[in-house]
Protein backbone atom coordinates (compact mmCIF):
# COMPACT_ATOMS: atom_id res chain seq x y z
CA UNK A 1 0.00 0.00 0.00
CA UNK A 2 2.82 2.36 0.99
CA UNK A 3 4.21 3.02 -2.48
CA UNK A 4 0.83 3.76 -4.04
CA UNK A 5 -0.16 6.20 -1.29
CA UNK A 6 3.14 8.03 -1.55
CA UNK A 7 2.81 8.23 -5.32
CA UNK A 8 -0.74 9.49 -4.90
CA UNK A 9 0.46 12.38 -2.74
CA UNK A 10 3.30 13.13 -5.14
CA UNK A 11 0.81 13.28 -8.02
CA UNK A 12 -1.29 15.80 -6.07
CA UNK A 13 1.74 17.94 -5.29
CA UNK A 14 2.85 17.89 -8.94
CA UNK A 15 -0.62 18.89 -10.16
CA UNK A 16 -0.69 21.71 -7.60
CA UNK A 17 2.71 22.93 -8.87
CA UNK A 18 1.47 22.93 -12.48
CA UNK A 19 -1.56 24.94 -11.43
CA UNK A 20 0.56 27.49 -9.52
CA UNK A 21 2.98 27.94 -12.41
CA UNK A 22 0.70 27.83 -15.45
CA UNK A 23 -2.84 28.22 -14.16
CA UNK A 24 -3.77 24.92 -15.83
CA UNK A 25 -5.84 23.06 -13.28
CA UNK A 26 -5.67 19.27 -13.48
CA UNK A 27 -6.29 18.82 -9.76
CA UNK A 28 -9.80 17.47 -10.29
CA UNK A 29 -9.01 15.18 -13.17
CA UNK A 30 -9.70 11.47 -12.64
CA UNK A 31 -6.48 10.21 -11.07
CA UNK A 32 -5.93 6.92 -12.91
CA UNK A 33 -5.54 8.48 -16.34
CA UNK A 34 -3.58 11.52 -15.13
CA UNK A 35 -1.21 9.08 -13.43
CA UNK A 36 -0.80 7.18 -16.69
CA UNK A 37 0.16 10.39 -18.41
CA UNK A 38 2.64 11.34 -15.73
CA UNK A 39 4.20 7.89 -16.13
CA UNK A 40 4.41 8.47 -19.90
CA UNK A 41 6.27 11.70 -19.22
CA UNK A 42 8.59 9.97 -16.79
CA UNK A 43 9.41 7.40 -19.42
CA UNK A 44 9.91 9.98 -22.16
CA UNK A 45 12.27 12.12 -20.05
CA UNK A 46 13.83 9.25 -18.07
CA UNK A 47 12.70 10.67 -14.75
CA UNK A 48 12.63 8.18 -11.89
CA UNK A 49 10.51 9.91 -9.30
CA UNK A 50 7.49 12.16 -9.69
CA UNK A 51 9.03 14.53 -7.13
CA UNK A 52 11.90 15.22 -9.56
CA UNK A 53 9.43 16.63 -12.05
CA UNK A 54 8.75 19.88 -10.23
CA UNK A 55 12.32 21.28 -10.37
CA UNK A 56 12.58 20.02 -13.95
CA UNK A 57 9.42 21.90 -14.84
CA UNK A 58 10.95 25.16 -13.60
CA UNK A 59 14.25 24.67 -15.43
CA UNK A 60 13.39 23.05 -18.73
CA UNK A 61 10.99 24.74 -21.07
CA UNK A 62 10.72 21.81 -23.49
CA UNK A 63 9.72 19.66 -20.54
CA UNK A 64 7.00 22.04 -19.43
CA UNK A 65 5.61 22.22 -22.97
CA UNK A 66 5.50 18.44 -22.99
CA UNK A 67 3.50 18.39 -19.77
CA UNK A 68 0.65 20.32 -21.35
CA UNK A 69 0.82 18.29 -24.55
CA UNK A 70 0.77 15.04 -22.61
CA UNK A 71 -2.08 16.11 -20.33
CA UNK A 72 -4.39 17.22 -23.08
CA UNK A 73 -5.94 14.30 -24.93
CA UNK A 74 -6.22 15.06 -28.59
CA UNK A 75 -7.28 11.65 -29.84
CA UNK A 76 -10.31 12.19 -32.05
CA UNK A 77 -11.69 11.28 -35.45
CA UNK A 78 -14.25 12.43 -37.98
CA UNK A 79 -17.80 11.20 -37.39
CA UNK A 80 -16.69 9.40 -34.25
CA UNK A 81 -19.67 7.12 -33.41
CA UNK A 82 -21.44 7.54 -36.77
CA UNK A 83 -24.79 6.71 -35.18
CA UNK A 84 -24.48 9.82 -33.06
CA UNK A 85 -24.13 12.02 -36.13
CA UNK A 86 -27.03 10.25 -37.77
CA UNK A 87 -29.10 11.06 -34.71
CA UNK A 88 -28.07 14.73 -34.82
CA UNK A 89 -29.13 14.78 -38.45
CA UNK A 90 -32.46 13.05 -37.89
CA UNK A 91 -33.50 14.17 -34.41
CA UNK A 92 -31.87 17.52 -33.71
CA UNK A 93 -31.59 19.24 -37.09
CA UNK A 94 -35.41 19.63 -37.46
CA UNK A 95 -35.50 21.63 -34.19
CA UNK A 96 -32.42 23.69 -35.03
CA UNK A 97 -33.95 24.60 -38.37
CA UNK A 98 -36.75 26.50 -36.61
CA UNK A 99 -34.29 29.18 -35.44
CA UNK A 100 -33.29 32.14 -37.68
CA UNK A 101 -29.66 31.65 -36.62
CA UNK A 102 -27.96 28.85 -34.75
CA UNK A 103 -25.16 28.98 -32.20
CA UNK A 104 -23.29 25.77 -31.42
CA UNK A 105 -20.52 25.29 -28.88
CA UNK A 106 -18.22 22.36 -29.39
CA UNK A 107 -16.27 22.16 -26.13
CA UNK A 108 -13.02 20.21 -26.12
CA UNK A 109 -12.66 20.12 -29.90
CA UNK A 110 -8.99 19.02 -29.83
CA UNK A 111 -7.72 18.91 -33.44
CA UNK A 112 -11.11 19.78 -34.93
CA UNK A 113 -12.23 16.61 -36.72
CA UNK A 114 -15.61 16.51 -35.02
CA UNK A 115 -16.28 20.22 -35.57
CA UNK A 116 -15.83 19.66 -39.30
CA UNK A 117 -18.03 16.55 -39.13
CA UNK A 118 -20.79 18.66 -37.63
CA UNK A 119 -20.28 21.35 -40.27
CA UNK A 120 -20.71 18.71 -42.99
CA UNK A 121 -24.00 17.50 -41.49
CA UNK A 122 -25.33 21.05 -41.20
CA UNK A 123 -24.24 21.86 -44.74
CA UNK A 124 -26.01 18.84 -46.16
CA UNK A 125 -29.12 19.73 -44.19
CA UNK A 126 -28.97 23.32 -45.45
CA UNK A 127 -28.40 24.90 -42.05
CA UNK A 128 -24.75 25.75 -42.17
CA UNK A 129 -25.16 29.21 -43.71
CA UNK A 130 -27.04 30.41 -40.60
CA UNK A 131 -24.85 28.63 -38.07
CA UNK A 132 -21.83 29.65 -36.02
CA UNK A 133 -19.83 26.85 -34.43
CA UNK A 134 -17.59 27.90 -31.54
CA UNK A 135 -15.04 25.13 -31.25
CA UNK A 136 -12.91 25.47 -28.14
CA UNK A 137 -10.04 23.73 -26.42
CA UNK A 138 -7.35 24.73 -23.90
CA UNK A 139 -4.58 23.25 -26.02
CA UNK A 140 -3.27 25.87 -28.47
CA UNK A 141 -1.22 23.38 -30.45
CA UNK A 142 -4.33 21.30 -31.10
CA UNK A 143 -6.31 24.45 -31.98
CA UNK A 144 -3.73 25.42 -34.56
CA UNK A 145 -4.09 22.03 -36.19
CA UNK A 146 -7.86 22.36 -36.06
CA UNK A 147 -7.75 25.77 -37.78
CA UNK A 148 -5.46 24.42 -40.49
CA UNK A 149 -7.78 21.48 -41.08
CA UNK A 150 -5.06 19.30 -42.56
CA UNK A 151 -5.28 15.62 -41.76
CA UNK A 152 -3.38 12.54 -42.78
CA UNK A 153 -4.64 10.89 -45.93
CA UNK A 154 -4.20 7.55 -44.15
CA UNK A 155 -7.12 8.37 -41.89
CA UNK A 156 -9.46 9.36 -44.69
CA UNK A 157 -10.53 5.83 -45.51
CA UNK A 158 -11.90 5.31 -42.02
CA UNK A 159 -13.44 8.80 -41.99
CA UNK A 160 -15.16 8.04 -45.29
CA UNK A 161 -16.70 4.86 -43.92
CA UNK A 162 -17.92 6.67 -40.83
CA UNK A 163 -19.31 9.49 -42.96
CA UNK A 164 -21.35 6.98 -44.91
CA UNK A 165 -22.55 5.26 -41.74
CA UNK A 166 -23.60 8.66 -40.43
CA UNK A 167 -25.96 9.00 -43.39
CA UNK A 168 -23.71 11.12 -45.61
CA UNK A 169 -25.54 12.36 -48.70
CA UNK A 170 -22.64 13.09 -51.00
CA UNK A 171 -19.19 11.78 -51.68
CA UNK A 172 -16.89 12.45 -48.71
CA UNK A 173 -14.19 13.52 -51.14
CA UNK A 174 -16.27 16.64 -51.87
CA UNK A 175 -15.12 18.00 -48.52
CA UNK A 176 -11.35 17.84 -48.81
CA UNK A 177 -8.53 18.26 -51.29
CA UNK A 178 -5.83 15.65 -51.39
CA UNK A 179 -2.32 17.00 -51.58
CA UNK A 180 0.76 14.83 -51.16
CA UNK A 181 -0.12 12.71 -48.13
CA UNK A 182 -2.60 15.13 -46.67
CA UNK A 183 -6.28 15.86 -46.86
CA UNK A 184 -7.06 19.57 -46.63
CA UNK A 185 -10.52 20.44 -45.43
CA UNK A 186 -12.48 22.58 -47.90
CA UNK A 187 -12.61 26.28 -47.04
CA UNK A 188 -16.40 26.39 -47.30
CA UNK A 189 -16.53 24.23 -44.15
CA UNK A 190 -14.20 26.49 -42.22
CA UNK A 191 -16.21 29.63 -42.91
CA UNK A 192 -18.56 29.50 -39.93
CA UNK A 193 -16.34 27.78 -37.39
CA UNK A 194 -14.54 29.92 -34.84
CA UNK A 195 -11.75 28.04 -33.11
CA UNK A 196 -10.91 29.64 -29.77
CA UNK A 197 -9.07 28.94 -26.55
CA UNK A 198 -11.32 28.14 -23.63
CA UNK A 199 -10.56 26.11 -20.54
CA UNK A 200 -13.56 24.25 -19.14
CA UNK A 201 -11.94 23.97 -15.74
CA UNK A 202 -11.18 27.62 -15.15
CA UNK A 203 -13.10 29.77 -17.68
CA UNK A 204 -16.71 30.87 -17.48
CA UNK A 205 -19.82 30.29 -19.56
CA UNK A 206 -20.25 30.98 -23.24
CA UNK A 207 -23.82 32.17 -23.51
CA UNK A 208 -27.01 31.51 -25.50
CA UNK A 209 -26.13 28.31 -27.29
CA UNK A 210 -28.70 26.20 -29.14
CA UNK A 211 -26.55 23.08 -29.02
CA UNK A 212 -23.49 22.13 -26.96
CA UNK A 213 -21.33 19.16 -27.86
CA UNK A 214 -18.79 17.90 -25.39
CA UNK A 215 -17.85 14.32 -26.06
CA UNK A 216 -15.30 12.18 -24.25
CA UNK A 217 -14.10 15.04 -22.10
CA UNK A 218 -16.11 14.43 -18.94
CA UNK A 219 -14.66 10.89 -18.61
CA UNK A 220 -11.37 12.53 -17.60
CA UNK A 221 -12.89 14.53 -14.76
CA UNK A 222 -13.76 13.51 -11.21
CA UNK A 223 -17.33 13.96 -9.96
CA UNK A 224 -16.76 17.48 -8.61
CA UNK A 225 -15.30 18.80 -11.84
CA UNK A 226 -17.83 16.97 -13.99
CA UNK A 227 -20.58 18.68 -12.05
CA UNK A 228 -19.00 22.10 -12.40
CA UNK A 229 -18.64 21.70 -16.15
CA UNK A 230 -22.19 20.38 -16.59
CA UNK A 231 -23.48 23.44 -14.74
CA UNK A 232 -21.42 25.59 -17.06
CA UNK A 233 -23.17 23.94 -20.01
CA UNK A 234 -26.56 24.34 -18.40
CA UNK A 235 -26.05 28.08 -17.98
CA UNK A 236 -24.68 28.42 -21.52
CA UNK A 237 -27.74 26.86 -23.18
CA UNK A 238 -30.94 28.60 -24.22
CA UNK A 239 -34.26 27.33 -22.89
CA UNK A 240 -34.92 24.04 -24.78
CA UNK A 241 -31.31 23.90 -25.96
CA UNK A 242 -29.57 20.57 -26.66
CA UNK A 243 -26.63 18.97 -24.89
CA UNK A 244 -24.68 16.08 -26.44
CA UNK A 245 -22.07 14.15 -24.46
CA UNK A 246 -19.93 11.07 -25.16
CA UNK A 247 -21.57 7.69 -25.68
CA UNK A 248 -20.12 6.33 -22.41
CA UNK A 249 -20.82 9.47 -20.40
CA UNK A 250 -24.00 10.29 -18.54
CA UNK A 251 -25.84 13.00 -16.61
CA UNK A 252 -26.81 10.47 -13.93
CA UNK A 253 -26.12 11.59 -10.36
CA UNK A 254 -25.15 15.08 -11.53
CA UNK A 255 -26.83 18.20 -10.20
CA UNK A 256 -28.29 19.07 -13.62
CA UNK A 257 -29.79 15.61 -14.23
CA UNK A 258 -33.32 16.79 -13.44
CA UNK A 259 -33.12 19.86 -15.64
CA UNK A 260 -32.73 17.82 -18.84
CA UNK A 261 -34.79 15.25 -20.76
CA UNK A 262 -33.15 12.59 -22.87
CA UNK A 263 -33.87 12.97 -26.60
CA UNK A 264 -31.74 10.00 -27.65
CA UNK A 265 -30.71 7.90 -24.68
CA UNK A 266 -28.31 5.68 -26.56
CA UNK A 267 -26.45 8.51 -28.23
CA UNK A 268 -26.57 10.69 -25.10
CA UNK A 269 -28.37 13.67 -26.51
CA UNK A 270 -30.37 15.67 -23.96
CA UNK A 271 -32.67 18.67 -24.08
CA UNK A 272 -32.95 21.37 -21.47
CA UNK A 273 -36.43 21.50 -19.94
CA UNK B 1 1.97 -21.76 -4.20
CA UNK B 2 3.79 -20.29 -7.15
CA UNK B 3 4.23 -23.48 -9.12
CA UNK B 4 1.47 -25.66 -7.78
CA UNK B 5 -1.95 -25.40 -9.32
CA UNK B 6 -3.18 -24.45 -5.93
CA UNK B 7 -4.54 -21.15 -4.76
CA UNK B 8 -7.28 -19.88 -2.58
CA UNK B 9 -9.76 -17.55 -4.25
CA UNK B 10 -10.63 -15.89 -0.96
CA UNK B 11 -7.06 -14.54 -0.64
CA UNK B 12 -7.86 -12.18 -3.51
CA UNK B 13 -10.04 -9.15 -4.19
CA UNK B 14 -10.36 -9.09 -7.99
CA UNK B 15 -9.61 -10.95 -11.21
CA UNK B 16 -8.53 -9.33 -14.47
CA UNK B 17 -8.64 -11.26 -17.72
CA UNK B 18 -7.06 -10.41 -21.06
CA UNK B 19 -8.19 -12.26 -24.15
CA UNK B 20 -8.29 -11.69 -27.88
CA UNK B 21 -8.82 -14.02 -30.84
CA UNK B 22 -10.74 -17.12 -29.76
CA UNK B 23 -12.09 -15.31 -26.73
CA UNK B 24 -15.77 -15.79 -27.41
CA UNK B 25 -15.64 -19.57 -26.93
CA UNK B 26 -13.07 -19.45 -24.12
CA UNK B 27 -15.01 -16.92 -22.07
CA UNK B 28 -18.30 -18.72 -22.62
CA UNK B 29 -16.73 -21.91 -21.33
CA UNK B 30 -15.14 -20.24 -18.31
CA UNK B 31 -18.01 -17.99 -17.25
CA UNK B 32 -20.89 -20.37 -17.80
CA UNK B 33 -19.70 -22.60 -14.96
CA UNK B 34 -19.14 -19.86 -12.37
CA UNK B 35 -21.58 -20.09 -9.45
CA UNK B 36 -23.76 -17.17 -8.44
CA UNK B 37 -21.81 -16.75 -5.20
CA UNK B 38 -18.44 -16.36 -6.92
CA UNK B 39 -16.77 -13.92 -4.53
CA UNK B 40 -14.60 -11.78 -6.80
CA UNK B 41 -15.42 -9.18 -9.40
CA UNK B 42 -14.03 -10.14 -12.82
CA UNK B 43 -12.82 -7.44 -15.18
CA UNK B 44 -12.17 -8.34 -18.80
CA UNK B 45 -10.43 -6.70 -21.70
CA UNK B 46 -11.28 -8.47 -24.90
CA UNK B 47 -10.08 -7.09 -28.20
CA UNK B 48 -13.22 -6.73 -30.18
CA UNK B 49 -14.29 -4.64 -33.13
CA UNK B 50 -15.71 -1.31 -32.04
CA UNK B 51 -19.18 -1.89 -33.44
CA UNK B 52 -19.82 -5.42 -32.17
CA UNK B 53 -20.22 -6.04 -28.45
CA UNK B 54 -23.98 -6.19 -27.91
CA UNK B 55 -24.26 -9.81 -29.00
CA UNK B 56 -21.47 -10.94 -26.68
CA UNK B 57 -23.28 -9.62 -23.58
CA UNK B 58 -26.59 -11.08 -24.64
CA UNK B 59 -24.95 -14.45 -25.23
CA UNK B 60 -22.93 -14.48 -21.99
CA UNK B 61 -25.80 -13.29 -19.84
CA UNK B 62 -27.88 -16.15 -21.16
CA UNK B 63 -25.23 -18.69 -20.16
CA UNK B 64 -23.90 -17.19 -16.97
CA UNK B 65 -25.15 -16.92 -13.37
CA UNK B 66 -23.15 -13.74 -12.76
CA UNK B 67 -24.14 -10.41 -14.27
CA UNK B 68 -22.19 -9.61 -17.43
CA UNK B 69 -22.01 -5.94 -18.35
CA UNK B 70 -19.96 -3.17 -19.88
CA UNK B 71 -18.03 -1.19 -17.27
CA UNK B 72 -19.56 2.26 -16.77
CA UNK B 73 -17.36 5.22 -15.96
CA UNK B 74 -17.26 6.03 -12.22
CA UNK B 75 -19.06 2.75 -11.46
CA UNK B 76 -18.04 1.03 -8.22
CA UNK B 77 -16.52 -2.42 -8.77
CA UNK B 78 -18.51 -5.12 -6.97
CA UNK B 79 -18.44 -8.93 -6.71
CA UNK B 80 -21.17 -10.77 -8.60
CA UNK B 81 -20.33 -8.89 -11.78
CA UNK B 82 -18.26 -9.56 -14.84
CA UNK B 83 -17.25 -6.24 -16.37
CA UNK B 84 -16.03 -5.73 -19.92
CA UNK B 85 -14.05 -2.76 -21.19
CA UNK B 86 -16.24 -0.89 -23.71
CA UNK B 87 -14.96 -1.15 -27.28
CA UNK B 88 -12.76 1.77 -28.31
CA UNK B 89 -12.05 2.87 -24.69
CA UNK B 90 -9.23 2.02 -22.33
CA UNK B 91 -10.52 0.79 -18.97
CA UNK B 92 -8.79 2.08 -15.85
CA UNK B 93 -9.31 1.58 -12.13
CA UNK B 94 -9.16 4.35 -9.53
CA UNK B 95 -7.82 4.00 -5.98
CA UNK B 96 -11.40 4.00 -4.65
CA UNK B 97 -12.15 0.94 -6.84
CA UNK B 98 -14.28 2.71 -9.39
CA UNK B 99 -13.83 2.56 -13.14
CA UNK B 100 -12.49 5.32 -15.37
CA UNK B 101 -12.52 5.31 -19.15
CA UNK B 102 -10.14 6.98 -21.54
CA UNK B 103 -9.80 7.44 -25.27
CA UNK B 104 -6.04 7.95 -25.09
CA UNK B 105 -3.85 6.62 -27.89
CA UNK B 106 -3.96 2.92 -28.64
CA UNK B 107 -1.45 0.77 -26.78
CA UNK B 108 -0.12 -2.30 -28.62
CA UNK B 109 -2.38 -1.20 -31.49
CA UNK B 110 -5.31 -1.83 -29.15
CA UNK B 111 -7.98 0.20 -27.41
CA UNK B 112 -8.98 -1.19 -24.99
CA UNK B 113 -5.51 -2.47 -24.15
CA UNK B 114 -4.94 -5.34 -21.73
CA UNK B 115 -1.68 -3.81 -20.52
CA UNK B 116 -3.43 -0.56 -19.54
CA UNK B 117 -6.05 -2.34 -17.40
CA UNK B 118 -3.59 -4.80 -15.85
CA UNK B 119 -1.15 -2.08 -14.85
CA UNK B 120 -3.85 0.01 -13.21
CA UNK B 121 -5.38 -3.00 -11.49
CA UNK B 122 -1.98 -4.12 -10.18
CA UNK B 123 -1.33 -0.71 -8.66
CA UNK B 124 -4.72 -0.69 -6.91
CA UNK B 125 -5.13 -4.34 -5.83
CA UNK B 126 -1.45 -5.21 -5.34
CA UNK B 127 -1.04 -8.81 -4.12
CA UNK B 128 -4.79 -9.33 -3.98
CA UNK B 129 -5.13 -9.47 -7.75
CA UNK B 130 -5.31 -12.45 -10.09
CA UNK B 131 -4.26 -11.72 -13.67
CA UNK B 132 -5.20 -14.18 -16.39
CA UNK B 133 -4.13 -14.33 -20.03
CA UNK B 134 -6.15 -16.55 -22.35
CA UNK B 135 -6.15 -17.26 -26.09
CA UNK B 136 -5.11 -14.47 -28.44
CA UNK B 137 -3.04 -13.66 -31.50
CA UNK B 138 -0.92 -10.73 -30.26
CA UNK B 139 1.27 -9.86 -27.29
CA UNK B 140 -0.90 -7.30 -25.47
CA UNK B 141 -1.05 -8.19 -21.78
CA UNK B 142 2.48 -9.56 -21.38
CA UNK B 143 3.77 -6.31 -19.87
CA UNK B 144 0.65 -6.09 -17.71
CA UNK B 145 1.34 -9.57 -16.36
CA UNK B 146 4.88 -8.50 -15.50
CA UNK B 147 3.53 -5.61 -13.46
CA UNK B 148 0.95 -7.79 -11.70
CA UNK B 149 3.75 -10.14 -10.72
CA UNK B 150 5.94 -7.24 -9.60
CA UNK B 151 3.14 -6.09 -7.30
CA UNK B 152 2.78 -9.53 -5.74
CA UNK B 153 -0.36 -10.64 -7.59
CA UNK B 154 -1.03 -14.12 -8.93
CA UNK B 155 -0.41 -14.65 -12.65
CA UNK B 156 -2.19 -17.35 -14.61
CA UNK B 157 -1.80 -18.17 -18.29
CA UNK B 158 -3.73 -20.59 -20.41
CA UNK B 159 -1.45 -23.37 -21.62
CA UNK B 160 -0.56 -22.24 -25.18
CA UNK B 161 -1.07 -25.83 -26.40
CA UNK B 162 -4.60 -25.63 -25.10
CA UNK B 163 -5.33 -22.15 -26.50
CA UNK B 164 -7.08 -21.69 -29.81
CA UNK B 165 -4.54 -18.93 -30.53
CA UNK B 166 -1.33 -19.54 -28.56
CA UNK B 167 0.57 -16.27 -29.21
CA UNK B 168 -0.89 -14.24 -26.38
CA UNK B 169 -0.37 -16.67 -23.51
CA UNK B 170 3.03 -17.64 -24.98
CA UNK B 171 4.15 -13.98 -25.06
CA UNK B 172 3.22 -13.61 -21.39
CA UNK B 173 5.08 -16.82 -20.53
CA UNK B 174 8.14 -15.61 -22.43
CA UNK B 175 8.16 -12.30 -20.61
CA UNK B 176 7.24 -13.27 -17.05
CA UNK B 177 7.73 -16.24 -14.83
CA UNK B 178 4.04 -17.10 -14.77
CA UNK B 179 2.65 -18.43 -11.48
CA UNK B 180 0.31 -21.03 -12.93
CA UNK B 181 -0.02 -22.38 -16.46
CA UNK B 182 -3.05 -24.56 -17.02
CA UNK B 183 -5.74 -25.61 -19.46
CA UNK B 184 -9.00 -23.77 -19.71
CA UNK B 185 -10.74 -26.83 -18.33
CA UNK B 186 -8.53 -26.84 -15.26
CA UNK B 187 -9.07 -23.14 -14.72
CA UNK B 188 -12.80 -23.62 -15.05
CA UNK B 189 -12.62 -26.43 -12.51
CA UNK B 190 -10.74 -24.22 -10.01
CA UNK B 191 -13.11 -21.30 -10.35
CA UNK B 192 -16.41 -23.13 -10.47
CA UNK B 193 -15.54 -25.10 -7.34
CA UNK B 194 -13.90 -22.22 -5.48
CA UNK B 195 -15.50 -23.12 -2.12
CA UNK B 196 -14.50 -26.76 -2.31
CA UNK B 197 -11.33 -25.90 -0.40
Amino acid sequence: MEKTKKEGTEVDIFLEAIFQKYGYDFRNYAKASIKRRIQNLQKKFAIKKISEMIPRMHQDRSFSNSILAEFSITVTEMFRDPEFYRSIRENIVPYLDTYPFIKIWHAGCATGEEAYSLAIILKEENLYHKTTIFATDFNNVALRKARNGIYSLDEIKEFTQSYQKAGGKHSFSDYYHAKYKSAIIDNSLKKNITFANHNLVTDSDFGEMHLILCRNVLIYFNKILRDRVLNLFDSSLIHKGFLAIGSKESLNFSSIEKKFNPVDKKNKIYRKK
Amino acid sequence: MKTKNNFNISDFKAIVIGVSAGGFEALTKLFSTLPKDFPLPIIVVQHIHKYQSGYLFEHLNKHCALKVKEADEKETIKPGNIYFAPPNYHLLIEEDKTFSLSVDEKVNYSRPSIDVLFKCAAEVYKNQLIGIILTGANDDGAEGMRIIKENGGLTIAQDPRDAEFPVMPQSAIDKVEIGIILTLENLTFHFSGWHRK
